[in-house]
């Protein structure tokens, strides 16, 4: 985390003037014999983006199979159209010129011919909607579905809660990858899944019906994998759906598709669709997992311990805007030093912690457990050149939450 | 750029107004041609700010991995982008072709509120400075994208105000120019010039300032509510307090779709006179032209949740929206067929007018069938937000918007100058801008169909290729625009150049072709007495 942060702020405006000069360089030697990009060996991520794919990826579910046919039908008409009006306009180009002693014609009104070419796209647009409205009911058709998840959209991470059919209960948060992170940041992108690596992906069975239940914590993101045809904005104080199908199993990626704030280019989405026996097995194992880590909120930790806890907590969640070393960058506020976090009255931090302030530029965290606040509170209490001695306890957590 | 003030023609009256001059002549500006003037020049000051903007943007995107900027600089850069293009850039050139032209087609000695046509164009300056200078403030520029979505707004440092504050000025400003441009046409055409008679161009105004009229005020509400919502504990949008982000995207969208068609109706007044002018023959179906344009007015306020059918409106919203967009398809191809149809059997001459004219009226149909195709709600399931969406827009705001007011000036230029430009080098801004601009955003069509978002600091690996092309092309096309300012503009604003005939152009028809070049400081000051046609001066 620390090289990474380090290296972004770096890349600030001063820069630019190196940096450009050294873009065009590139952009020369690339105009010349298409180096730049051949520096980078990639290939094609199944489930994700093909290299230079230059239509709608292939399907894995029956919605997304008649968006393709859909776009095909109206890509083909609109060529169609496009090229015969413009054979028209370039034969008349050729033909009507000056220059080749062309005379001007007189007509210039035909109550006839305007309303043949008002009439013909009219009926043309019909055509056109006629298969869309099936396709639109289909796709807002969520009843019946086997496994409910609902999605919740965080800056900049993917919360996963299993509500509804086999694995309810489970419940964990998606994050890109770190390393991923680190090599945007340095400008050395690596990797067929470069941007799409996620720590915790969604797994779904193959061939069941889910439904995606969309809403957000803090400002709007937009759930999608094209590969299901699916794209869902994922709005704060409100509830949304919509659904797929796989049809085979593997990994399928999207990323959030509405601007979300600095670090939008970097939640992506990790579907792993299994068949229903590994589903199963990994429904036991994460039901056993949850079991092991469920922390027993009663407990008395000891500083340590809540130390330990709290750096993994922080380098999770906290780290991305404060830094790791509790420094903070630009607007974002640092805790190192910071009068809330050496205040002696703890329910100050707690009180930040759980509702966010200055409008949610700091937002709340009350997803976290309240053993997982506990910890990041008492790390960044005791931490860098914060020194305060100071122990919160989960029940302290769970009295301010009450 | 400028109607030379010691220019007395045939009006041998002009000596007994007092013009100021030196700088008191634009700061005390009432004369519509030098506010003309000044907004054009506004307007192409915005432009290149925007395009640098632009060009920082590529210089990321060139490569996967971060090379210039931090993201949250890049997020400045693109929503700064987008609010100067469309408030700075686009919408003041067209007033400044409104100012220029529309007194001069009409035959009417000036704008109808010469002051408050002073007013309008001078407080785009201090709002233009605010939003340029937003980015030395703390916190940096405003980062929520052009479109300002609640609740990402009510998380933005203080230059969000001082945006809000900016776009509230530049739509006042537009609120009065609309209705200068409204109370002109409506009461100070020349006696014989019915309204059925008027020009292409002035019609599409009058249309386009009603457009404004009826939402710039719906933007005002939308951007006060951001701004209560910050600052003094309302909670319109904000969903911590109950409110609704997606109320805000209804009423930005109910201003923005409109929106998009003032930033093209005016073009299409522009290429309904040039094609004309080259084709050396009428317009064909000049009526059914006003009628298609009113009609794309008319749709154009019931259209605008297709810009939100990822929100999850239930179905038979879906369905209304997108068969309401599909619909005004049928006006827009309406126009383009009258544009062929005036070409054809024409007598064709191809100056940097009809080039323009011509390369506008195949890209922009282009963009538009690439805006019926997400028009289609399941498709745009895939295509909302993606860079298929900005390949769309930016082919018909750069090939639409930009293009017809580049073929504009070349048009007029000759009647604001007194001098010809030199068609060799017009020639060369045509293609030269054509090319760079396909080779820039056709390869996002295929970006967004791989399902590449837009606004995005940094892309995975396979989508690097067609945006290295997409940079290169975005540079040559703004090289372009340096070209034409340093050998076209400039020389023109010198008077370098071919003395202009009062009606450079053969087959021009107009009352701006009735009076010399450059045109005169004072025109039509007592009303002219018009043919039957409203085309020519008779005695």
């Amino acid at each position: 985390m620390n090289g990474l942060f380090e290296a972004r702020e770096v890349n600030t405006m001063k820069n630019i003037p190196n940096k450009l000069a050294s873009m065009l360089c590139h952009a020369g030697v690339w105009a010349g014999a298409w180096v730049a990009t051949a520096a980078h060996a990639v290939n094609d991520l199944p489930g994700g983006p093909a290299v230079n794919q230059l239509n709608l990826p292939e399907p894995a579910t029956k919605i997304a199979a008649e968006q393709n046919s859909l776009h095909w039908m109206m890509l083909i008409l609109c060529t169609v159209i496009f090229v015969a009006v413009f054979s028209v306009m370039f034969y008349s180009v050729w033909k009507h010129r000056k220059s080749k002693g062309h005379k001007a014609a007189n007509f210039h009104e035909s109550v006839t011919v305007e309303i043949v070419w008002t009439v013909i796209p009219f009926i043309i647009v019909i055509l056109m909607a006629l298969p869309a409205t099936k396709l639109v009911v289909a796709q807002k058709d969520t009843t019946n579905a086997d496994l409910t998840i609902k999605v919740t959209g965080y800056q900049w991470k993917w919360g996963y809660d299993y509500l509804k059919g086999e694995g309810e209960g489970i419940g964990f948060i998606s994050t890109l990858d770190n390393a991923q992170r680190v090599m945007s940041a340095e400008g050395k992108p690596a990797g067929d899944n470069y941007l799409l690596k996620v720590d915790n992906p969604l797994v779904v069975p193959v061939g069941k019906k889910i439904r995606i239940i969309t809403t957000a914590n803090d400002v709007i993101h937009a759930f999608a994998v094209p590969q299901f045809g699916i794209k869902q904005d994922a709005i704060p104080g409100f509830v949304r759906d919509t659904w797929f199908r796989a049809e085979k199993t593997g990994d399928f990626y999207g990323q959030c598709q509405e601007l979300c704030g600095k670090e939008h280019a970097y939640m992506p989405i990790h579907v792993k669709v299994v068949s229903a026996e590994d589903y199963s097995k990994w429904v036991d194992g994460e039901k056993k997992k949850l079991a092991a880590k469920a922390d027993d909120p009663a407990k008395v930790w000891t500083q340590a311990d809540l130390v330990a806890r709290g750096e993994k907590v922080y380098a999770a969640n906290c780290a991305a805007c404060h830094q790791a070393t509790g420094k903070g960058a630009g607007p974002i506020k640092a805790l190192d030093g910071a009068a809330v976090v050496l205040d002696a009255d703890k329910a100050k931090q707690i009180a930040v912690l759980l509702n966010g302030q200055n409008n949610g530029a700091m937002p709340g965290w009350k997803q976290l457990s309240d053993t997982e606040i506990a910890a990041v509170i008492t790390y960044t209490k005791n931490n860098w050149s914060n020194k305060t001695g100071q122990i919160v306890q989960p029940a302290d957590v769970k009295t301010a939450r009450n | 750029m400028s109607a030379v003030l010691d220019h007395h023609g045939d009006h041998a009256h002009d000596d007994h107004h007092h013009a100021p001059t030196g700088w008191r002549r634009w700061v005390y500006a009432t004369n519509h041609k030098d506010i003309g003037t000044l907004y054009l020049l506004f307007a192409f000051t915005m432009l290149m700010i925007g395009g640098v903007l632009a060009l920082l943007i590529r210089a990321e995107l060139f490569q996967p991995g971060l090379q210039v900027v931090n993201p949250e600089l890049f997020n400045q850069f693109t929503t700064m982008h987008g609010l100067i293009m469309v408030f700075g850039a686009i919408m003041p050139a067209f007033v400044g072709f409104a100012n220029w032209m529309i007194p001069l087609q009409i035959g009417a000695a000036d704008m109808a509120f010469a002051r408050m046509n002073n007013f309008s164009f001078w407080l785009m300056i201090p709002a233009g400075l605010m939003l340029a200078g937003s980015f030395f403030m703390p916190g940096g520029a405003p980062a929520a994208g052009w479109t300002l979505y609640a609740p990402l707004t009510l998380q933005m440092g203080p230059s969000m105000d001082a945006g809000i504050f900016a776009m509230h000025i530049l739509g006042a400003s537009s609120i009065m120019g609309s209705i200068n441009i409204i109370v002109t046409i409506l009461n100070m055409r020349a006696p014989g010039m019915t309204l059925m008679k008027m020009p292409m161009f002035a019609w599409t105004w009058l249309i386009t300032a009603y457009l404004l009229i009826a939402v710039m005020p719906v933007l005002a509400g939308a951007i006060t509510m951001t701004l209560t919502d910050r600052h003094f504990g309302t909670s319109f949008f904000n969903p911590a307090g109950g409110g609704d982000p997606v109320m805000y995207q209804h009423i930005f969208w109910f201003f923005g779709h409109p929106e998009v068609y003032i930033m093209i109706l005016p073009a299409f007044g522009i290429i309904s006179q040039v094609v004309p002018a080259f084709a050396r023959k009428k317009l064909f179906g000049y009526a059914s032209m006003v009628y298609a344009t009113s009609s794309i007015a008319i749709l154009s306020f019931i259209v605008w949740a297709h810009h939100m059918f990822t929100t999850g409106m239930p179905v038979t919203g879906q369905l209304f929206f997108m068969y309401a967009t599909m619909l005004i398809a049928v006006p827009t191809a309406v126009k383009i067929f009258n544009w062929i149809a005036t070409m054809w059997r024409g007598s064709m001459t191809f100056e940097t007018p009809m080039l323009f004219a011509v390369g506008f009226i195949f890209v922009f149909t282009m963009g538009g069938f690439t805006g019926l195709i997400p028009a289609i709600a399941p498709i745009d399931t895939q295509l909302q937000d993606t860079y298929y969406i900005v390949a769309h827009f930016h082919y018909v705001l750069v090939a639409g918007s930009l293009f017809a007011m580049f073929s504009g000036f070349y048009y007029w230029v000759p009647k604001w100058t007194g001098v010809m430009y030199n068609e060799t080098r017009g020639k060369i801004h045509f293609w030269w801008s054509l090319i760079s601009f396909n080779i820039t955003f056709f390869p996002m069509h295929f970006l967004g169909l791989a399902g590449m978002p837009r606004r995005y600091a940094d892309y995975p690996m396979q989508f690097a290729d067609f945006n290295a092309i997409a940079s290169v092309g975005g540079f040559f096309f703004g090289f372009a625009q340096v070209y034409f300012f340093l050998f076209i503009v400039v020389p023109a604003m010198r008077g370098k150049g071919e003395k202009a005939p009062q009606k450079p152009w053969e087959g021009a028809e107009g009352l701006e072709w009735e009076v010399p070049s450059p045109a005169p400081f004072h025109t039509f000051e007592n009303p002219p007495k018009l043919d039957a046609t409203a085309t020519r001066v008779i005695g």
